[in-house]
């Protein structure tokens, strides 16, 4: 198999699943509506997770949150989400009932980045509200208990709320070397401690490129035999939020569409949800109208690059790259690494290290804009140019002796 | 005999630590081990990539010193090439490296450790009146110190307090904590009144807002935080943003809000609790191996490869003696695994990470679940300087600037030590270590000021260079070169050491922080910084390790960093099969 052919590259840029219908017509989300105000109507009748119910205008008040950033919060993540304005009201009520539905946050071969990016997000900026509001019963890099009591928590949440609370997983989980990861004062290897809290859970959500695809431990030659919660979990539902790190933005998207569905979101076949992965970033780039007028930045710092002209010869993989980050930005839409002025590195997708993190593009020459064949003209010539491109280097090398090697193991096993 | 505590996972960190302890009759530790548990492979992985590329990848050693490593790593890569950046791509990576000091220092003290300190339930308790006064109290005791005007509280409001114990109230009467449950509270070791507490939690709720503004500072000019993207082999690539006076405002606006919090209340927090529990700093509580080592960091002038001026200078200073302090080389670092989860071939001697190997020797646990302390019980490796074990981290950074008689760090040093009327002996202590993080804290955001309106300068002069051209070809072609990064992660002394031949990386590893301090045991049977800092501490009740919490919070350990190794030599792994990475050296 060859990764980068022109088929490859076709199928990237016209998959139809890849993309969420907007506009699906009023009988569409009339039902919708019904059917998210009966799971609401059912949630409110349920107990919250805490023992006492906390009213939630009451904590909006003693946040110092005022109704106004409430509702822009609303506002925003309806939009996010891909729904019409109309179902503003729901998306509030469903910030209200969020303390039915418990969570268990779990780090495995991980850097912390995404519960740091969580902590940091201040978009939507009712996260923090959210965060203790939804009653997160275990995240080691916050938790105030340590040690045994840690311990004690994650078995009373579990045994409590078996089969109902949602399962965070960050970070990849080594199959191949299960010593790799130990935990607890009775050491459980991260493969067992995965499994056995995926299966009491509701659904399990892999945040960051590690949890979904593997991410930087299973980069080439995967020395610890990584993988995704998808390739040891199953019978569960499961979504991913890749990136490195997952935008919070999706992480608090996805939590709120389970509380308005009792489902999870509108899947792509790498379970990624479409409302967040259903663009390339290439698609909504600022600095898109440069790559359809020809006009590139070829080197760090020259006059392109001082003029925010396309980043594509400087190894942007945005036009391979499904995610909306060019849409949702990063710490409250501060900035992101195009707006820098260094492309992007494909972090949504799998083996992006192998793939696409380098500083080269995929094909060296030949970029031209559009033109009269539109863009999918420009998207056969990078094929073109891959095939014959001779620098590719490590990348292919390393996915095509991963395969290799997992080719080798299947031959074994039989 | 007494007890045998074991602590894991030890929470509020990052990564995966495991902290055991032997007690005496008197819960006294006399002895105690630390063990990581997680790996995986980074250095690995990194062989036979453009080392272009390395910089993104090996800042994924960690999702908390992110940047640092991004920083080091493109520094290392430079230091091979003989690449120099030019003064605005210095001056960003000091602006992002310094975000990411003020950033960490403030969430780690706040939202990691502060709960070691800070009994939330007694909170409770608390009048809000008392709490105001109490507020006002300890700002006052502290002058600025560039204006030497008397700080302002962050917040004296009898209603700001009340508030916050209203949201606490809530919580604790709704039954579940969520991630304040089943903590220590009401353990004797916690000394603060009610008050005092509940002005903390203030703070600490506080800085959760403030914090994410911080963040934002990376992003302006790194493009996103955790994770910044802007950093490239010969300079930076955010020129849009530099030459922006919207970026260079906002930067400037988010650096005096964090200014604020700083001072007028992360500071005096300090000096509460620094008072508080001034009898353990007397005492030592903590100190551990009282060696300190720093590699020095900042770049303050353009000369290139450790030979200008920096912020923090390197240095080493042993046995506590202010008096001497010695030059640190690079060369004299080795490492040893006669404790870690690997093995030597041909040598049983710690090695430079030049020559070092690593061979994975994975003897797990003892039959009843402990770690073994006789034999190997890590997945970090010892690393030793010229034979000696040492400290890495602020404290260190402040001991050595101290006894190097660096100006600007005995300026801060001595403002908050003489603030507080605490004797330079304090320093060395948990709560030492914990003081001289918020120290360098106010010096970094006040030299960042500086550095921005040196960057704004040089920009407006019409200088907007930053990046230095080099053909890659040219210098990797056929040819072997070596190359480090030295720098100061928030943490402590950070090195990464990179070979590259004919233009892929041949070698890549990293002794990082958490490496220095998180070691187990060496080859002379010598304690690592956590190890020795536990012992002859008491714990008031063993089933509440609170006391091991403390300390070893004390280090901000970040533990992903310290073990993201592995050499998988001749071993087949079931899954993959992988090429043998002959000759590594990895941690």
């Amino acid at each position: 198999m060859q990764f980068f052919d022109r088929e490859h590259l076709r199928s990237i840029f016209t998959k139809p699943t890849n993309y969420i219908n907007t506009n699906r017509g009023k009988e569409y989300y009339d039902n919708l509506y019904k059917k998210m105000e009966k799971r609401l109507n059912e949630l409110k009748a349920q107990q919250p997770v805490k023992e006492a119910e906390i009213k939630f205008q009451e904590l909006l008040e003693t946040w110092e949150l005022s109704r106004r950033d409430f509702l822009k919060w609303v506002s925003a993540t309806t939009a996010m989400l891909m729904l019409p304005p109309q179902f503003e009201p729901l998306v509030a009520q469903a910030a209200e009932v969020m303390n039915r539905v418990p969570i268990i946050w779990i780090n495995i071969q991980d850097c912390a980045g995404n519960t740091e990016a969580l902590l940091r997000s201040a978009s939507p900026t009712v996260d923090e509200l959210i965060l203790e509001y939804l009653s997160v019963e275990y995240q080691e890099v916050i938790m105030a208990a340590a040690g045994d009591q840690a311990e004690e928590n994650l078995h009373k949440a579990v045994k409590d709320f078996d089969g109902k609370y949602l399962l965070f997983v960050e970070g990849s989980i080594p199959v191949g070397m299960p010593e790799a990861f130990t935990i607890g004062r009775h050491p459980k290897t991260g493969v067992e401690h995965v499994k056995h809290l995926a299966e009491h859970a509701a659904a399990v959500i892999a945040v960051g490129a590690c949890a979904c695809f593997g991410g930087v431990p299973a980069a080439y030659p995967n020395p610890t035999g990584a993988v995704g919660v998808m390739d040891i979990v199953k019978g569960k539902p499961i979504v991913n939020i890749p990136a490195c790190p997952a935008n919070p933005a999706n992480i608090t998207g996805v939590v709120i569409h389970y509380i308005l569905t009792g489902e999870l979101p509108e899947l792509d076949s790498l379970l990624r949800p479409k409302f967040a992965f259903g663009y390339r970033i290439h698609d909504n780039c600022e600095r898109r109208a440069h790559f359809d007028a020809g006009e590139f930045v070829e080197e760090w710092g020259d006059e392109g690059a001082k003029n925010n002209f396309c980043l594509y010869k400087m190894g942007c993989k945005g036009p391979f790259t499904f995610n909306n980050c060019s849409i949702v930005r990063y710490n409250e839409g501060t900035n992101w690494p195009i707006g820098v002025g260094r492309g992007c590195i494909g972090c949504s997708e799998p083996d992006f290290w192998d793939k696409y993190a380098t500083e080269r593009p995929l094909a060296d020459s030949d970029i031209q804009p559009p033109g009269l064949h539109g863009v999918e003209a420009t998207v056969d010539e990078v094929g073109l140019g891959i095939l014959t491109a001779t620098a590719i280097g490590i990348g292919v090398h390393a996915v095509a002796s991963a395969i290799a090697g997992k080719k080798d193991e299947t031959k074994e096993e039989q | 005999m007494g007890k045998h505590v074991v602590v894991d996972p030890i929470t509020r960190i990052e990564g995966h630590l495991r902290i055991e302890a032997i007690l005496d009759d008197n819960n006294t530790i006399v002895d105690a081990y630390s063990s990581s548990t997680m790996w995986r492979g980074i250095e690995v992985i990194m062989k036979g990539r453009d080392p272009r590329d390395v910089p993104l990848l090996a800042m994924r050693i960690c999702g908390v010193c992110t940047g640092t490593h991004y920083y080091t790593s493109t520094q290392t890569v430079e230091h091979a090439l003989g690449v120099v950046p030019p003064k605005n791509a210095r001056l960003v990576r000091n602006l992002i490296q310094g975000s990411l000091y003020i950033h960490d220092h403030v969430v780690h003290f706040y939202h990691l450790h502060a709960l070691d300190w800070v009994d939330v339930v007694s909170a409770l308790k608390a009048d809000p009146a008392k709490a105001a006064e109490e507020a006002r109290k300890w700002a006052s005791m502290l002058k600025d110190p560039i204006t030497g005007e008397t700080i302002r509280p962050w917040k004296d409001g009898v209603g700001e307090f009340k508030a916050v114990q209203d949201r606490l109230t809530k919580f604790v009467k709704a039954g579940r904590l969520g991630p304040f449950a089943n903590a220590y509270w009401g353990n004797k070791s916690y000394k603060l009144t009610p008050e005092q507490n509940l002005v903390a939690v203030g703070h600490y709720l506080d800085a959760l807002q403030i914090q994410r503004e911080m963040a934002k500072l990376m992003a302006i000019f790194g493009g996103k935080n955790p994770h910044p993207q802007s950093l490239v082999v010969g300079g930076v690539t955010c020129v849009q943003d530099i030459q922006n006076p919207a970026r260079l405002g906002h930067f400037g606006d988010i650096l005096g809000l964090s200014r604020e919090f700083i001072y007028r209340a992360y500071l005096p927090d300090i000096l509460m609790a620094g008072t508080v529990y001034a009898e353990e700093a007397l005492a030592g509580i903590g100190r551990g191996l009282g060696n300190y080592m720093a590699y020095g960091d900042f770049r303050m002038d353009d000369n290139p490869w450790y030979q200008g001026k920096t912020l923090f200078p390197q240095g080493l200073v042993l046995n506590m003696d202010l008096t001497k302090v010695y030059d640190v080389d690079q060369s004299k670092i080795t490492e040893d695994v006669t404790h870690s989860w690997y093995e030597y071939k041909g040598t049983d001697k710690p090695l430079h990470p030049f020559e070092g190997q690593t061979n994975p020797k994975y003897t797990g646990f003892k039959p009843d679940g402990t770690l073994d302390p006789k034999g190997k019980y890590s997945w970090i490796k010892s690393p030793i300087y010229d034979d000696h074990r040492v400290e890495v981290g602020p404290l260190a950074r402040m001991i050595v600037g101290y006894a190097r008689g660096d100006e600007r760090i005995k300026h801060y040093v001595d403002w908050l030590l003489k603030s507080g009327n605490l004797p330079a002996k304090a320093l060395f202590s948990t709560v030492g270590r914990t003081a001289a993080r918020a120290i360098e804290t106010a010096l970094m955001v006040d030299v960042m000021k500086e550095w921005l309106t040196e960057l704004a300068k040089n920009v407006a002069a019409g200088d907007l260079s930053t990046w230095t051209e080099y053909d890659f070809e040219k210098l990797t072609k056929g040819k072997e070169l070596k190359g480090y990064g030295l720098t100061e992660a928030p943490r402590g002394a950070l090195g990464h050491w990179i070979r590259i031949k004919d233009g892929k990386v041949e070698n890549y590893q990293a002794v990082v922080p958490s490496t220095w301090n998180g070691a187990p045991r060496d080859y002379k049977n010598r304690m690592g910084a956590y190890e020795a800092s536990l012992i002859g501490t008491t714990l008031s009740n063993p089933d509440q390790p609170l006391e091991i919490l403390k300390t070893i919070h004390s280090f901000d350990p970040c533990i992903a960093c310290a073990v993201h190794v592995i050499d998988t030599k001749g071993k087949e792994l079931g899954v993959y099969k992988v090429e043998p990475v002959g000759g590594a050296c990895f941690i």
